[in-house]
């Protein structure tokens, strides 16, 4: 499968997922979903990939979905944005969340819509000082999706949260960083390369553990304590089997740099 | 020497048995239920088998029967079905049987599952009767095991829309007894297996008897049942054992006499 709105690379252990429909501010139609999802199954299937970087093309990030994609013409039937969640979002979003290695998002520019939450189902959001994010959902009756209303809450406070919903105003890179949205903003011209930095470092990385790192933070936040002490006890007991544990724990006897193989 | 399966014991007094058709997703062909059968005869009879697990692998705990078998049977074919007697074997092993289950465990297998006394899920275990899909319906117990485990509307539900649940899904609705991390669901069978072992294996074997009665048969006969099966073990060394090995406030030592 070659691509056609998407970037897609694989190198030095990176993978870097671009989305290409700059003139529409890489909004999703289902062919743009379709190479997604293609481009995250060979993430998952190569056993070299260890971490992934996602961002966009051109002067925006993601607009979400491409609206003239969907047919809501007047007088035709109400359409079933149910099965577009199911079909397309939902397991976008899972499959982002599942990636057993860190997944990093350099926001470029707007991200709007569904393009504003597909950033946070990530583990390390950087964005470039002039990217926005836009919950926009209300501004055409719809609610926030692709996981928004779970994450909003959690990551800034219900408070903001339905702020940043309800009225779909424009949130600025840096509010939010300081509202803890996001973990960095850096300058436009530096993003790509501060992004490709973390990302060739943490390829260096004892993958597997980090997979559980992030599987445990992600429990959390549904988990009650007694959970999360049982949970942690169990990943601890996987993550002591790994080849990196131990290559981790002689280099610190032998006063070395270790050699992660990601396993 | 079985192809489709792999047995050991992992450790003393448990049996792990390993369904292994990785080209079918673990697709339960007749060899394969015929060879289960086979094997839980053996541990019926072997006298150092006091639990057994079943697992399927990471990806599949048994994603359903054969199509492709079932497809070459008309009505006589499936009136003659040799695959009944397997099942009615399955159904019948008098020790405790644990499922460990990840992946798919769908229709054939989901019932294979059922069959098992307690399951274990790993977090990404999927479960369903799919066969509504095909024009057919469950034929080992779907309808029936899956309704007395998570209730009316929710085995009709499966059954009538072919719609899997997830593993959080299925611990809610009490199919399951625990959720782990996939790769500890193995292991934390195992270590279920172990306890059981540990105990008195005819206090085990009647237990176990005596659940299963509640799910067939009316409160008062099921009473019964428990009560002659409770007079039963009053006869055995092991409920002596038990009893003074409590009172000397030491582990008691078991030996199925």
């Amino acid at each position: 499968m070659t691509f056609e709105h998407i970037l897609f690379s694989i190198e030095a252990g990176v993978a870097t997922l671009s989305l290409n429909r700059p003139e529409q501010l890489n909004s999703f139609n289902a062919q743009m979903h379709g190479e997604v999802r293609e481009a995250l199954k060979r993430v998952r299937q190569d056993p070299e990939v260890r971490v992934l970087l996602l961002t966009g093309e051109g002067r925006g990030f993601c607009a979400g979905q491409d609206l003239a994609d969907r047919n809501v013409a007047p007088g035709s039937a109400a359409p079933d944005l149910g099965e577009s969640i199911e079909r397309f979002y939902n397991p976008l979003i899972r499959a982002l969340r599942d990636l057993p290695l860190p997944v990093i998002c350099a926001v470029n520019g707007v991200a709007a819509g569904a393009g504003a939450n597909i950033p946070l189902a990530c583990d390390l959001v950087l964005a470039a000082r002039s990217a926005s994010f836009i919950q926009a959902f209300c501004k055409i009756g719809l609610i926030p999706d692709s996981g928004g209303t779970w994450t909003l809450p959690r990551l800034v406070g219900m408070a903001r949260a339905k702020a940043l919903a309800l009225l779909g105003d424009r949130l600025s890179a840096e509010q939010a960083q300081q509202w803890g949205l996001i973990y960095r903003v850096v300058d436009d011209a530096d993003l790509r390369d501060e992004a490709l930095k973390l990302a060739r470092h943490l390829a260096t990385q004892p993958t597997y553990g980090l997979a559980l790192i992030k599987r445990g933070l992600n429990a959390s936040l549904n988990n009650s304590f007694d959970e999360q002490l049982d949970l942690e006890r169990d990943l601890q007991r996987l993550a002591g089997r790994s080849e990196d544990y131990r290559e981790g724990v002689s280099a610190f006897m032998e006063k070395r740099t270790p050699t992660f193989k990601g396993r | 020497m079985p192809r489709t399966l792999a047995a050991l014991p992992p450790e003393q007094g448990v049996r792990l048995i390993t369904l292994q058709r990785p080209e079918a997703l673990n697709a339960l062909n007749t060899e394969l239920l015929g060879e289960l059968a086979a094997e839980l005869d053996l541990a019926e009879q072997d006298a150092d088998t006091r639990a057994v697990v079943i697992t399927g692998s990471r990806k599949a705990f048994a994603a359903g029967a054969d199509i492709r078998e079932m497809a070459e049977r008309d009505l006589v074919g499936i009136l003659n079905d040799p695959r009944l007697a397997h099942w009615q074997r399955i159904a019948r092993f008098g020790k405790p049987l644990i499922a460990a289950v990840n992946g798919f465990c769908l229709g054939g297998g989901c019932e294979l599952a059922m069959h098992a006394d307690i399951l274990i899920a790993g977090e990404d275990a999927r479960f369903g009767q799919p066969e509504i899909n095909l024009g057919i319906m469950p034929g080992a117990g779907g309808t029936q095991r899956l309704l007395r485990a998570v209730g009316k509307s929710l085995a009709m539900q499966m059954v009538l829309t072919g719609e899997a649940i997830d593993a959080r899904h299925a611990l809610r609705a009490g199919l399951v007894s625990e959720v782990t991390q996939p790769e500890l669901t193995v292991e934390r069978a195992i270590a279920i297996a172990r306890l059981i072992a540990q105990k008195a294996p005819l206090a085990v074997r009647l237990a176990k008897e005596a659940l299963l009665k509640a799910e067939d048969t009316d409160l008062a006969s099921g009473l019964r049942f428990e009560r002659h099966a409770f007079t039963l073990l009053a006869g055995t060394r092991d409920r002596d054992e038990g009893i003074r090995a409590f009172q000397e406030k030491r582990r008691p030592d078991f030996t199925g006499q």
